[in-house]
């Protein structure tokens, strides 16, 4: 298993993160070592097997559909570095 | 006065012998006086108003008025929590965690927060953006991580106690690492809202003091079931019952033969081994018990914890809050590159990376399913191994503490964390105790228990305390 420089650059693309060729180059050796280590997991006999997504069983508790906190809009905004009249401010998204 | 357990401090307390303001005021100024050496701390609450902290309700508890320093990667209200990253560099929250709201409630002082590896991604501390802190025992050495500035506040006692968290060992290593205790509860015994999220399967948090009581009084405030968490887990409060003595006639100890003799330093062999030789002194049985699919286990949790990670770090975008690059562009998307890119380090973004590829298409079931199933086969062999005992006594790390830039690749070490990761894949209670130094340096002892059972460790290890005196050994530079 060997992870190539187009599949390197497609995941930066999807984990938005903008690598430059050394740091591509260095990144692929990594993840290309700690592949090889994870390679062994392949192995094991796992076809009777459920995944185990989670270490103990919990159901999804449900609310009564009621507001429990007062509105913090303010305080949230404020930590934003662009928000004007209750909207947080981003490039242009729509042509 | 600095050696002292939480309950003679508050005895200390009780009886007027020392006010509240003389108690903070020993602290932070070794916090002030020792931090330029180690860098363990980045916020020392020097503006502490004890007395105002304590409430009707909080005035007379055995936490009342004693000192903690919160990991970095609890949220705490007005007081910059930054993760150990530029991301968070100036990120003030605007709200508690409710591991910091409950030690709050129970009357605990806040001295200040603690460096630790960027998002809780390493084992060395070399990987906070606010630059690496050093092991109280031999500043030329790391103690551990992610959790190393909690770590080495209390072996430079700094604090007494600290918060922490663990996800593959983050609590145990740097305990191991720094001579101190650290305990992890059960996956599901305390609550992660507030806590800075790295892979929410496995996050828990915990606690770090110089012995196993000082551990279960802390621990005891701050678990429970909480609305805000609906992994938090609903079950019967616990409290924690420190035992009499330190007889252990009854009980089963298991031990991992294998695990032993991958212990390839003989020195750190002996000094587990004589812990063990300890235990049977105090009337414990030690039974050999067997994890058949543990080896698997580093491999597995390096394809779960990135996948996490990477889902959850895709939440720092630079629009809501957290760091924003400077350069203005017409782009969305190349903003949130720029961003991300200049918020996070290079052992984050690697990770990032390895979770966005086991996440992908053509990889998913090969790997990410894969590991899950190993998981449950990891899970399945502890449940085998405590329907033989009662408790695990095993190793926590190969090595004693290594030097600074001695394992330049991130990559060498995640091996290291063979001891730690099986357990928290399974979500077990777990902690390390100090036992008899190697090479001048602390070593840990590593007892495990089962689901949802911090008394029986807890208890292993106060009694190990009762006989043993390496827990309340110190760094010479520090006394």
């Amino acid at each position: 298993m060997s992870i190539n420089r187009k599949e390197l650059t497609e995941m930066a693309e999807l984990a938005k993160l903008d690598l430059n060729a050394e740091q591509t180059r260095q990144v692929g050796q990594s993840l290309n070592q700690i592949t090889a280590m994870v390679e062994r997991i392949k192995k094991a006999d796992t076809a009777q097997v459920k995944p185990m997504f989670h270490p103990c069983q919990f159901w999804m508790p449900l609310r009564d559909d009621v507001v429990a906190e007062p509105s913090r809009k303010t305080e949230l905004l404020a930590l934003a570095r662009h928000a004007d009249d209750n909207f947080y401010l981003v490039p242009k998204v729509i042509e | 006065m600095i050696n002292l357990s939480i309950r003679e401090l508050n005895q200390l307390l009780e009886k007027k012998q020392i006010s509240l303001p003389e108690l903070s005021s020993i602290y932070l100024d070794r916090c002030q006086q020792f931090n330029p050496l180690l860098n363990a701390l980045l916020h020392i609450n020097d503006d502490i108003q004890p007395e105002q902290l304590l409430t009707a309700d909080n005035a007379t508890g055995l936490l009342s008025g004693i000192p903690l320093i919160h990991k970095d990667l609890f949220s705490t209200h007005g007081v910059r929590t930054t993760a150990g990253s530029r991301m968070l560099a100036e990120y003030i929250p605007p709200f508690d965690a409710t591991v910091v709201a409950r030690l709050n409630q129970a009357g605990m002082m806040s001295l200040g927060k603690a460096n630790m590896d960027e998002f809780a991604m390493g084992s060395s501390n070399e990987y906070s953006y606010f630059g690496p802190v050093n092991n109280p025992w031999d500043l030329n050495r790391v103690p551990g991580g992610s959790s190393g500035g909690s770590a080495a506040a209390v072996a430079a006692r700094l604090t007494p106690v600290a918060t922490a968290s663990d996800t593959g060992g983050s609590i145990r290593q740097p305990a191991a690492f720094c001579g101190i205790t650290g305990i992890k509860p059960s996956y599901g015994r305390a609550s992660r809202f507030g806590m800075i999220a790295f892979a929410s399967s496995l996050d828990q948090a915990g606690v770090m003091a110089v012995s196993a009581d000082d551990c279960g009084l802390v621990l005891e405030a701050m678990m429970g079931h909480d609305d805000k968490d609906s992994t938090s887990i609903k079950a019967d409060p616990w409290s924690w019952q420190a035992p009499q003595d330190a007889a252990m006639q009854g009980l089963k100890v298991g031990v991992i033969p294998a695990w032993i003799e991958q212990l390839t330093d003989d020195d750190i062999k002996q000094s587990t081994l004589s812990a063990l030789e300890t235990l049977v002194e105090q009337g414990a049985e030690l039974i050999e018990v067997d994890l058949p699919h543990a080896e698997l286990a580093v491999a597995a949790y390096y394809i779960l914890a990135p996948a996490e990670a990477s889902a959850n770090l895709a939440r720092f975008d630079g629009i809501r809050f957290g760091h924003q690059c400077a350069d203005k562009s017409d782009d969305i998307n190349d903003m949130y590159r720029k961003t991300r890119s200049e918020g996070f380090g290079a052992e984050v973004q690697r990770r990032i990376m390895l979770g966005t590829w086991a996440l992908s298409s053509g990889y998913y079931d090969d790997y990410y399913c894969q590991a899950q199933r190993i998981r449950r086969l990891i899970s399945e062999d502890f449940k085998q191994a405590f329907s033989q005992v009662d408790v695990m006594a095993v190793p926590v790390s190969p090595e004693v503490p290594f030097k600074h830039g001695e394992k330049s690749d991130g990559v060498n070490m995640y091996q290291a964390d063979q001891f730690t990761i099986p357990s928290s894949l399974a979500g077990l209670p777990c902690l390390s105790m100090p036992i008899q130094p190697a090479h001048n340096l602390p070593v840990g002892l590593q007892l495990i228990g089962p689901y949802f059972n911090e008394q029986i460790i807890l208890t292993t290890a106060a009694k190990f305390q009762m006989v043993t005196d390496y827990h309340r050994q110190m760094p010479e530079a520090f006394v």
